[in-house]
């Protein structure tokens, strides 16, 4: 479904605030494939998703969606393979937007906008119904800004943009890290439901290794840009904290120093 | 007294015109979340276009739809300085704007005025019968104001103002916002040209110069609309519509404070002014508010002690 081959990227090259994001990052995911996604600080896991998404273009390497090199292909072209969740809560809605309006927006990623109506009765009618699973309360708010929910209404919401239009791939950039630990369990559970409903390839970029090991069938720890551990099926099931600590001690010579991926 | 009542309704005439302006102003100021300033090149634009094609024998319906399209050109330059050559959106309107004086003064044969009689040529309004003036200016207003509720309730409407909204969710859903971009600014400068269009005839002549400061007047507009309507007006259409009230209520002011003795060459420090303040209000509103929370807050916490 995803192919990375031999990606790079530097940031600010050849200046004090030089940055190896990506040191020749390969690869490949299957089709179905809920992968977890995590490492310290600036090991690039964020990058390698915007990357991914075309929010800046890479160095060197090439990336392949479903066997299409997207690799130059602007943002907004890729939209179409790919649903985003960001860590901000504000970033993945339009605030002053209703709730229907910004599912409405979502339904039409990846298809061309004309000048038919943005939305039709019948799509009003599945947005309920779609709201009513998140079991938030929202189906019965359609016409509400998305600027008055909380940060975990949002991300929910966020969420269910993200796969109203099935996605090749669903992006998950740290989406609970913003949330309370309560919001954030429950926006995970959602996303667990979403995912393993329609079969959906995931990369979940986390900071927390216990939801890192408890979802997902794969976990990848990047290390200064590059993948240092990939652990897939039972072995994975079998992974504890300790077990990743060892792993990210002996593969990068240095103590995991991140307290917040220790906590929780 | 009676000055200042027989100035009215000619005000109100100019206020709808202007508020015609102010609703092209409201797509890139209030939905895209820009300062456009091109209109003061872009309005002149229309007035110039229109009495070109007017004296040259051409219906006013369709010279104002040449005028609409020469605007539309204007927003389209400004559009792409500012996507494809990544010029920021206020340098880009300023650059399209001076380039539009040259425009302007050739479109006029290199004159800087010109006259369009209402004698000579059949006007859809002039200031000769002004409640014709109010009525034509008003339909107009209307017109404007149905066409972009529909346009905004389209699903390119709703990209539109995705893109002013949240540009990462809006490329994030497969939106080109440089595309969005264009098209309100396109949009706007046709509509910003047709009510240049419009005040041309009403005032019986064009002139190079009479877009400048036409941004100040559309913002006082869209501003003073909001401050006082924008809580009973939730709805889209009557969102413009509080523009065009806003228009009104700027030149009814003006004529008061002129009948009260300004001098007429202060008339843009005023504007300048009233703009101002009315963009300092809601800020300052927003600082007190802040404010009193944090007093209350601080209140709250000294009466617990004094429980404890």
């Amino acid at each position: 479904m995803l192919e990375i081959r031999n990606v790079y990227k530097t940031f600010s090259p050849g200046t004090i605030n030089e940055k190896k994001a990506l040191n020749g990052i390969n690869l490949t995911l299957n089709d179905g494939d809920f992968v977890t996604v995590i490492g310290g600080n600036g090991a690039g896991k964020s990058t390698i998703l915007n990357m991914i998404c075309g929010v800046y273009p890479v160095d060197r390497g090439t990336i392949l969606i479903d066997g299409v090199d997207v690799t130059k292909l602007p943002e907004y072209k890729r939209a179409k393979y790919l649903g985003r969740v960001f860590q901000d809560p504000m970033m993945g809605t339009a605030a002053d937007m209703w709730i229907e309006e910004n599912l409405a927006l979502a339904s039409r990623r990846g298809l061309r906008r004309g000048l038919g109506w943005a939305i039709k009765k019948s799509e009003r009618k599945r947005y309920r119904e779609l709201l009513a699973e998140l079991d938030l309360g929202l189906e019965d708010r359609l016409s509400t800004k998305v600027g008055l929910l909380s940060g975990g209404q949002r991300q929910a919401i966020t969420l269910l943009m993200a796969t109203i239009r099935q996605p090749k791939l669903l992006m998950l950039d740290e989406h609970t890290a913003a949330l309370d630990p309560k919001t954030a369990k429950k926006v995970l559970e959602i996303t667990d439901k979403i995912v393993k409903e329609h079969g959906l390839t995931t990369l979940m970029v986390t900071h927390n290794m216990r939801d890192a090991i408890e979802y997902g069938n794969r976990l990848i720890m990047m290390h200064e840009g590059r993948i240092i551990v990939d652990v897939s099926g039972d072995d994975k099931k079998k992974l504890t904290v300790e077990d990743l600590l060892g792993m990210f001690e002996r593969a990068s010579g240095t103590e995991f120093a991140s307290d917040r991926a220790l906590l929780g | 007294m009676g000055a200042l009542f027989n100035a009215m309704p000619g005000a109100v005439a100019q206020g709808i015109i202007w508020g015609i302006m102010a609703i092209g102003v409201y797509i890139t100021f209030k939905i895209l979340d820009m300062a456009d300033l091109t209109v003061d090149g872009s309005f002149g634009t229309g007035g110039v276009v229109l009495v070109v094609c007017m004296t040259s024998g051409m219906n006013a319906f369709l010279a104002l739809l040449l005028a609409f399209l020469a605007g539309c050109a204007a927003g389209l330059v400004t559009g792409i300085l500012h996507t494809r050559f990544g010029i920021p959106a206020i340098l880009a309107g300023i650059l399209t704007q001076l380039a539009l004086y040259s425009i302007n003064l050739r479109i006029l044969g290199g004159s800087a005025n010109m006259p369009l009689s209402v004698k000579k040529f059949s006007l859809l309004l002039n200031l000769r019968n002004i409640p014709l003036a109010i009525l034509v200016a008003g339909l107009f207003a209307l017109f404007v104001i149905a066409a972009l509720y529909w346009f905004f309730g389209t699903e390119l409407g709703h990209a539109l103002r995705a893109t002013g909204a949240n540009q990462a969710m809006a490329r994030a859903n497969g939106i080109n916002t440089s595309t969005t971009k264009i098209i309100a600014l396109i949009l706007s400068n046709g509509i910003v040209a047709l009510s240049g269009g419009l005040l041309a005839q009403y005032q019986g002549f064009a002139d190079v110069n009479m877009g400048r400061g036409a941004i100040v007047i559309g913002l006082a507009a869209v501003i003073i609309g909001e401050v006082i309507f924008g809580k009973i007006f939730r709805n889209f259409a009557l969102r413009l519509l509080a523009a065009v009230f806003g228009g009104i209520i700027y030149y009814l002011v003006l004529q008061i404070v002129l009948w009260a003795g300004l001098n007429a060459n202060d008339l843009k420090l005023f504007s300048a002014i009233v703009v101002a303040l009315f963009l300092g209000i809601p800020y300052w509103k927003g600082q007190i508010f802040a404010r009193r929370i944090g007093r209350n807050a601080a209140a709250d916490v000294k009466g617990g002690d004094g429980n404890a």
